[in-house]
């Protein structure tokens, strides 16, 4: 309550019209979820329009964007989970049971209700479960969100079906690694086959568990 | 004898007339340069002849280059259209703040290497300098980070002090993730920022590109901004992982810029293809134009020429018999 009535405060100070002021007290009241940036980019517009009256101003991502739906006022039973890679987007508003994410602080577990969380991914096994079937994907880093509305938006660089990966392949670029750690010499070098080592070993068990 | 004299002279004059009557027909098909010999009896019609013939090839180019320009916007549309989903999640969290107040903001300004893309890179640079005017004030300053030859070419002329990296030829490979990872690397070490703005077109349509700017904060300003600002609702977020907050705050700012970078990029190349195919279509509808102009005088320039050889022929027969 205090932050958001700062918040309100810092924008009257800025100079915003009495307007905007309504607008940002009805929308910090309305959804403690959605972040109050409309009125930011109103005060945006506003400002542009003062300097550069003869250009349009440019469009941000937020009106691009559906916006998310408030938090709800009891546990929803399902989690929807967004899970997008650079070239692809895996499951987009996909209602599942639950997600099993490898955090850097170990496998972790996510059902509808969980705790608002930013947590960076270390290379694992991704599992999505629904109903009865579970999707595995071996995912190389990356970070997820887990939004206290129950959506779950998970970014990687790159994933794999599990069954898609060749265990054949994974020891022997296992021992490759190894091999350039023992040979390294600079500290890049070193830190390069410690990734590699690292990757090949979670490919191991996530083939092998 | 008399008045044989009088149609000699007529003949005479009607010469310097008839080829001063094919000046003015010429300068009407807009081949003022060339003046018919004075006494000449056939008018030349191979001035406006080689004037159809480079308009010709120069529609066939242009009709060639929308078509390669089509075949690449579909190669490419496929990819950025997939890379969509990469910035929602990021925005989703941590909201867009255009309008957040920072004392050292930069503008990453993407533009093409290519020219002929209609006006696509005028419009980004007109964006970008509207951003440095809104965002300094006392104290403040706006550098500019740019990606593409156009837009260095615009920019160098009047705010060359404030250009920290220009960086061309992007799109000599196919663009990937890995290639702009290490691009936003790159521009994370080599500037000082507390916010960064991209600069870009968002693909659309063919026919329609809208400018965007995505903002993307420091780790520094995260914090700021989530103390008491405009993500007030960032503290409820449980961290995982890392060994402090802040480790992992600026982890979570370098993989957004890579990836807001990526889609950037990506919706920029669309937006150029998506301009040059509709650039040269129009271009190569005026060339058809012009050729159906041109193609009027010469045969209005042919037909005179025919009409004078004949006015003479039926001059001269009447001229003898009577």
């Amino acid at each position: 309550m205090i932050r958001q009535s700062s918040s309100c405060l810092r924008l009257l100070k800025r100079g915003g019209s009495l307007l905007s002021a309504n607008r940002s007290r009805f929308i910090s009241s309305a959804a403690a979820d959605v972040p109050a940036t409309a009125t930011e980019n109103s005060t945006f517009i506003e400002a542009w329009k003062k300097v550069v009256p003869n250009i349009d101003p440019p469009k941000t991502p937020l009106s691009f964007m559906t916006p998310r739906p408030p938090v709800p006022s009891s546990i929803p039973s399902k989690l929807t989970v967004n899970f997008v890679l650079p070239y692809l987007s895996e499951l987009s508003a996909k209602e599942v049971d639950m997600v099993i994410i490898p955090a850097t602080t170990g496998q972790m577990g996510v059902l509808p209700g969980h705790v608002a969380t930013i947590a960076e991914l270390k290379p694992g096994v991704l599992s999505v479960h629904e109903g009865n079937d579970v999707k595995k994907y071996f995912i190389s880093s990356g970070f997820a969100f887990i939004h206290a509305n129950s959506f779950a938006d998970i970014v990687a660089v790159e994933a794999v079906p599990i069954d898609h990966i060749d265990s054949s392949l994974v020891q022997k670029g296992l021992a490759d690694f190894q091999q350039k750690l023992n040979t390294a010499s600079t500290e890049l070098e070193k830190a390069e086959a410690q990734i590699g080592i690292d990757v090949h070993s979670a490919l191991n068990a996530a083939l092998t568990g | 004898m008399a008045m044989a004299a009088l149609r000699r002279e007529g003949r005479r004059l009607l010469l310097p007339m008839a080829s001063q009557a094919t000046i003015g027909a010429a300068r009407s098909g807009l081949v003022a340069e060339e003046m018919v010999p004075f006494g000449a009896r056939s008018i030349s019609t191979q001035v406006v002849r080689n004037r159809m013939k480079s308009v010709k090839n120069i529609q066939k180019i242009t009709k060639a280059m929308k078509m390669v320009a089509a075949s690449k916007l579909r190669a490419i549309q496929s990819k950025a259209e997939n890379s969509r989903g990469l910035w929602q999640p990021f925005t989703a969290l941590l909201g867009d703040a255009a309008g957040v107040d920072v004392k050292k903001s930069v503008i990453v300004t993407i533009s093409s290497d290519k020219g002929l893309c209609g006006g696509i890179n005028s419009t980004s640079v007109k964006v970008s300098k509207g951003l440095h005017k809104v965002t300094s004030g006392p104290d403040k300053e706006v550098k500019y980070v740019i990606l593409g030859e156009k837009a260095k070419v615009q920019l160098v002329r009047d705010s060359r002090k404030d250009i920290e990296i220009s960086i061309t030829e992007l799109q000599k490979n196919p663009l990937n993730f890995t290639q702009v990872a290490v691009l936003a690397d790159d521009i994370l070490k080599n500037v000082e920022y507390d916010a960064l703005r991209i600069v870009f077109n968002k693909f659309h349509s063919v026919v329609s590109f809208i400018p965007t700017v995505t903002t993307v904060l420091s780790p520094e300003t995260v914090e700021r901004e989530s103390e008491g600002g405009m993500l007030g609702n960032l503290d409820s977020y449980e961290i995982e992982g890392g060994e402090t907050k802040a480790e992992v705050l600026q982890n979570l700012t370098e993989f957004q810029f890579a990836c807001v970078l990526f889609n950037a990029s990506l919706e920029n190349a669309c937006s150029e293809q998506g301009a040059r195919m509709s650039a040269m279509d129009s271009s190569s509808r005026n060339a058809g134009e012009m050729l159906d102009r041109l193609t009027l005088t010469y045969n209005r320039t042919r037909q005179a020429s025919i009409t004078t050889e004949l006015i003479e022929i039926i001059s001269g027969a009447s001229a003898l018999e009577g």
